[in-house]
């Protein structure tokens, strides 16, 4: 792909212009004939029993059509993957509707009726008898003795070590308390490293590492949690016909959607039809789709009646779910050239009623490979709380674990006297770089490639890093600027999916796409790579995306950085295999070898000029000679879904169809470096970013524009955190207290410098055909990060042990000369 | 809903009165008080104070329209439910987010909480209004698509409109004025760098074609 036309550039996506007109249809824009209206009651207590439901005054009422209680719900069913694993449903998953609620605000019965109004009077009438149960809403409280526990069972998810050939044991739920030793650590603000109940892991010697080191740093920090807080919340609407679902809704992907609608109502793929063409923001938290979701969908059957569910604010607020914090406790030693000995690390995860998450484990992965320390040892606790459920969150657990390091590092370097960008390139991991946990036979995952240290220069330069931190902590009046850098890695790409195209007699090609639409414009991006390579100008493709009654391929889960890479892979597969067959239909034709020819501009022509024919004549070709040229012969490693929709459409033209069988060496990581400078004011403590640039290094660029806002938007969810965002609950009642957007307000664009830059790496990825990987998650902990940093090279090393850090904090800390939040509660 | 309880494992610290009325005051216990409305089927039943319609011509997009209004109903309400222009968002409908903002009398409003039957005399300008006849965007809208502004875009109608409001006040803004013009709007891709850009461009746009 040397001479690229459209990968690289910017264009117009199509789903722009239907998104300024007002033309684009999110859930809740779609109506259907005679459609009811559901509305949900939520549980008044963080922890409860139903005993009793009396349901006859509702159902009495003019208007009111059928209730749905948690009786009504399909329990979870096992399943069975691809390679024939069995995955044992976990009996203590969330579901839709519950008789035991674990959070205030959790799902308890629905009513649907002709409209809002009566389907709320409805549920007014309703009477509940409810046995109140004890609860907990900070995990580290839940650890004191004699606290009260989130579950019946217990306050600590435990994981029984799996056997091979065995179906994974389901996790279980114990009673973890700590000893009075560890709580009297705990009351001198450090976190106990006392029993750990998570998989641990450790690798090298790190009592060794610690002797070497001429400097020991050890934090104990909280991280910040916040709500996904989706300008779209979570509605959806659903219908049958013919015992098929037809269901609108907001979530990240489409195809891996269906999977888990098929999963939540135990019925076929191939009786769901699901549409969601526009999702109005998920980060994380709709990756496939809500549980709460199929509520419409049980309900329309139980009437016979299309449903719809609107989901206010409120409500979004607790079943949208929201990113755990970790309390986490870092033992970190460094020579005095900064060169990281050893880190010994202990996490709490805040884990919200359902789990276990991964989050203590993930986090430790990326601190890890963020900072290649000689010998490090991670262990953890992921406790329970009833407060609303945990999901992805951009970065999940990578966030959190870079933000428990970061800090650590930008102390040590100013003890050290090292310059920040220094302390990081000494540390930094380079090529096929190892992180996390050794295998069985003492071997560690590895990167395809990284470029940290290039992505640090390039920064520097751009920042004038120089320049800035000569101003670091000098004094103007009662202002005070300190510039800051971060680095920050995750995940970034999965392999092994479909890619589907037809190029039609009319000269056209018809690009299927079963990524999802939501807002990173992958679902359109990734698909340049086929036409680029097709030698298709844009202006003549056509993409169908978001309703997979169109037919649309096997694609990966829209969420965790994955698409650009995985999707990018498939696209590529796809059009080798379409110009393979050109190249075959033009030998058939013409005469010569298949590979005497080439596509480009439109056409299949000899090498070097000579005898060809167009695309369009092509798919003429194709047509005729059927087989696999036109998608009646398709290869049989794709999956049974993209069999089914490429079935529907042979015979239509020449068809693409592949499954990425690419071999890659190593574990796809993108990286970022950021950098900011704030300007505080040392008697108001309010303080200002005043700039700020993020360098990323996700291989080849395939859509700037789209990238750039990926950078920069993660990146301000970040510094979100930062600066103010955070769950607060009654820790006496177990309620949130911050439950809209005023009482926990994303980021204004007030907030965030008028000027913010990016800028990429641009080396592409050795380990994967297009070179491109995705950016989603590294920017939030470097976002996040870089304005920490350059708070404390404002205004010291004491001013916070954990985040987010507000103008009280800074001012209260340099009068005291200590910091002074709490330390290690949740946000009570 | 009735709170009927029996608490065998009382929280020690919390009297069973007091944990009821906080539940109670923190008003979420059932999901009731947001995003509500009246469809066509009981109308008139009206059992909540003031449910009863009454028939009124609104200008919208410079259409007259009749539609039938409860007392109580938003202008957001009315917009996406009886008019079908499901444009204008709703990000939170209580004046937090601006995703609902339309401009009436070409001043910028959230439409959630405007009642409808006080801008029965007004115009009222939405998203799908912007855009002529003939299909050529409004300069606001060109320039959103020229920068490819915004990601999931569900903050884009009321970003859009809420700088069509204040290009009429400040058709030559400073970036920072612009900033603060737009700044009642809140986008949680938060992509605000590339969002000011296009509008900055929307307001070259504008000077261009008057
Ligand atoms: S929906 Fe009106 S301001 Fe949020
Ligand atoms: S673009 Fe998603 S909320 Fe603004």
């Amino acid at each position: 792909m040397a001479d690229k036309k459209l990968v690289g550039q910017n264009y117009t996506t199509p789903d722009l212009r239907a998104k300024v007109t007002g033309r684009s249809k999110y859930a809740e824009d779609f109506r259907a004939e005679g459609m009811l209206f559901a509305r949900l009651l939520l549980s008044p207590f963080p922890h409860a029993r139903i005993q009793s439901i009396d349901t006859r005054a509702a159902l009495a009422m003019p208007g009111v059509r059928a209730i749905l209680t948690a009786d009504d719900v399909p329990g979870p069913k096992d399943q069975v993957s691809d390679a024939g694993v069995v995955i044992r449903a976990n009996p203590r998953s969330e579901k839709a509707l519950t008789n035991e609620p674990l959070y205030q605000g959790e799902p308890v019965l629905a009513v649907a009726a002709v409209d809002e109004l009566t389907a709320v009077e409805a549920i007014e009438k309703i009477k509940i008898r409810w046995e109140r149960l004890p609860f907990s809403v900070d995990p580290v409280a839940s650890l004191l003795p004699g606290a009260m526990n989130a579950r019946v069972e217990g306050n600590v998810w435990v994981r029984p070590t799996p056997v091979q050939g065995q179906p994974a044991p389901l996790p279980e739920v114990i009673d973890l308390k700590w000893t009075e030793a560890e709580v009297e650590e705990y009351k001198a603000g450090r976190l106990p490293m006392g029993k750990d109940t998570d998989p641990s892991w450790s690798y090298g010697d790190i009592e060794a590492g610690f002797k070497k080191a001429s400097l020991i740093l050890d934090e104990t920090f909280v991280t910040p949690n916040t709500s996904h807080q989706c300008l779209e919340s979570r509605t959806s609407m659903a219908y049958w016909q013919n015992g098929k679902l037809f269901i609108h809704l907001s979530t990240q992907s489409t195809v891996q959607t269906v999977m888990s609608v098929v999963r939540w109502l135990s019925i076929e793929p191939e009786n769901v039809v699901l549409i969601s063409e526009y999702c109005g923001g998920g980060y994380g938290s709709k990756g496939t789709g809500t549980v709460s979701d199929v509520i419409p969908a049980l309900l329309a059957k139980k009437t016979g009646t299309p449903v719809q569910m609107r989901i206010s604010r409120e409500e979004e607020h607790s079943i949208g779910g929201g990113r755990p914090a970790v309390h986490g406790r870092m033992k970190v030693g460094f020579t005095k050239e900064g060169r990281i000995t050893a880190v010994d690390m202990f996490t709490v995860v805040e884990g919200g009623p359902y789990g276990p998450g991964n989050d203590g484990n993930t986090a430790s992965r990326f601190a890890s490979l963020l900072f290649q320390p000689e010998a490090m040892r991670w262990r953890g606790v992921t406790a329970i709380t009833n407060t609303p459920p945990r999901r992805a969150q951009s970065q999940p657990g990578g966030m959190q674990g870079i933000v428990l390091m970061e800090p650590v590092v930008a102390k040590a370097a100013r003890r050290l006297g090292i310059d920040q960008v220094e302390i990081r390139k000494i540390n930094a991991p380079a090529g096929k770089a190892r992180f996390g946990a050794a295998d069985a036979r003492g071997n560690r995952t590895y990167t395809t490639s990284c470029f940290v240290k290039e992505a640090l220069d390039k920064g520097a330069q751009i920042f004038k890093w120089d320049e800035r931190k000569a101003r670091n902590g000098q004094r103007e009046g009662s202002k005070v600027r300190g510039s800051g850098v971060a680095i920050s890695a995750y995940n970034a790409g999965s392999v092994g999916f479909d890619g589907l195209f037809v190029i039609k007699p009319d000269g056209r090609m018809y690009i299927q796409t079963g990524i999802g639409n939501l807002g990173t414009e992958s679902f359109s991006d990734c698909q340049r790579v086929a036409a680029e390579m097709m030698g298709m100008p844009w202006e003549k493709c056509e993409l169908t995306w978001g309703d997979t009654s169109r037919n649309l391929p096997w694609s990966c889960v829209s969420g965790g950085s994955q698409t650009t890479h995985a999707m990018t892979r498939a696209a590529h597969a796809t059009a080798t295999d379409a110009i393979k067959k050109l190249q075959q239909i033009a030998a058939k034709d013409l005469g010569g070898r298949p590979e005497d020819y080439v596509v480009a501009n439109e056409r299949v022509a000899r090498r070097g000029g000579g005898a060809g024919m167009t695309l369009a004549h092509a798919a003429q070709r194709a047509i005729e000679l059927g087989g696999m040229y036109d998608g009646h012969e398709v290869p049989k490693e794709i999956n049974a879904f993209t069999k089914r929709s490429a079935a529907a459409l042979a015979g239509q033209g020449l068809m693409g169809v592949a499954k990425d069988a690419y071999p890659r060496d190593g574990a796809s990581v993108s990286f970022v470096a950021a950098f900011a400078e704030v300007e505080a004011d040392v008697e108001t403590g309010v303080y200002r970013i005043l700039d700020y640039l993020c360098v990323a290094d996700v291989g080849t660029v395939i859509h700037p524009a789209s990238l750039g806002g990926q950078v920069l938007g993660r990146s301000i969810l970040g510094i979100g955190h930062a600066i103010g965002q955070r769950w607060v609950y009654d820790q006496q009642y177990g309620v949130a207290l911050a439950r809209r957007f005023y009482q926990n307000k994303p980021p204004s664009i007030l907030d965030v410098p008028a000027h913010m830059d990016w800028a990429a790496v641009e080396l592409p990825d050795p380990e994967t055909p297009v070179g491109a990987r995705g950016i989603g998650e590294p920017p939030v902990a470097a976002g996040c990060c870089a304005v920490l940093n350059a708070i404390s090279a404002a205004v010291g090393d004491e001013v916070f042990v954990r985040a987010p850090v507000t103008l009280d904090h800074i001012v209260t800390a340099l009068e005291m000369g200590r910091p002074t939040q709490a330390r290690l509660t949740a946000n009570v | 809903m009735t709170v009927q309880e029996q608490t065998p494992q009382e929280p020690s610290h919390v009297s069973r009165r007091t944990f009821i009325k906080v539940v109670i005051a923190s008003g979420a216990a059932v999901s009731a008080s947001a995003y509500l409305f009246r469809g066509p089927t009981l109308l008139g039943q009206g059992s909540l104070p003031g449910a009863v319609e009454r028939l009124m011509t609104l200008n919208v997009n410079g259409q007259m329209r009749r539609v039938d209004v409860m007392k109580q109903e938003t202008l957001a309400m009315t917009l996406r439910y009886k008019l079908g222009l499901t444009g204008t968002k709703l990000g939170c409908d209580r004046s937090e987010c601006g995703a609902c903002t339309v401009l009436i009398d070409d001043v910028p409003h959230y439409s959630c909480s405007i009642l409808t039957h006080t801008v029965r005399a007004k115009k009222i300008l939405t998203i799908e209004g912007l855009e002529t006849a003939n299909g050529t965007l409004h300069p606001v809208q060109q320039a959103v698509v020229d920068e490819q502004g915004f990601q999931c875009a569900f903050c884009m109608s009321g970003f859009i409109m809420a700088t069509v409001g204040f290009l009429k006040t400040n058709p030559d803004p400073t970036r920072a004025e612009l900033a603060h013009g737009i700044s009642g709007n809140l986008c949680r891709c938060m992509d605000y760098d590339k969002i000011l850009r296009s509008m900055m461009r929307a307001a070259q746009y504008m000077q261009r074609t008057t």
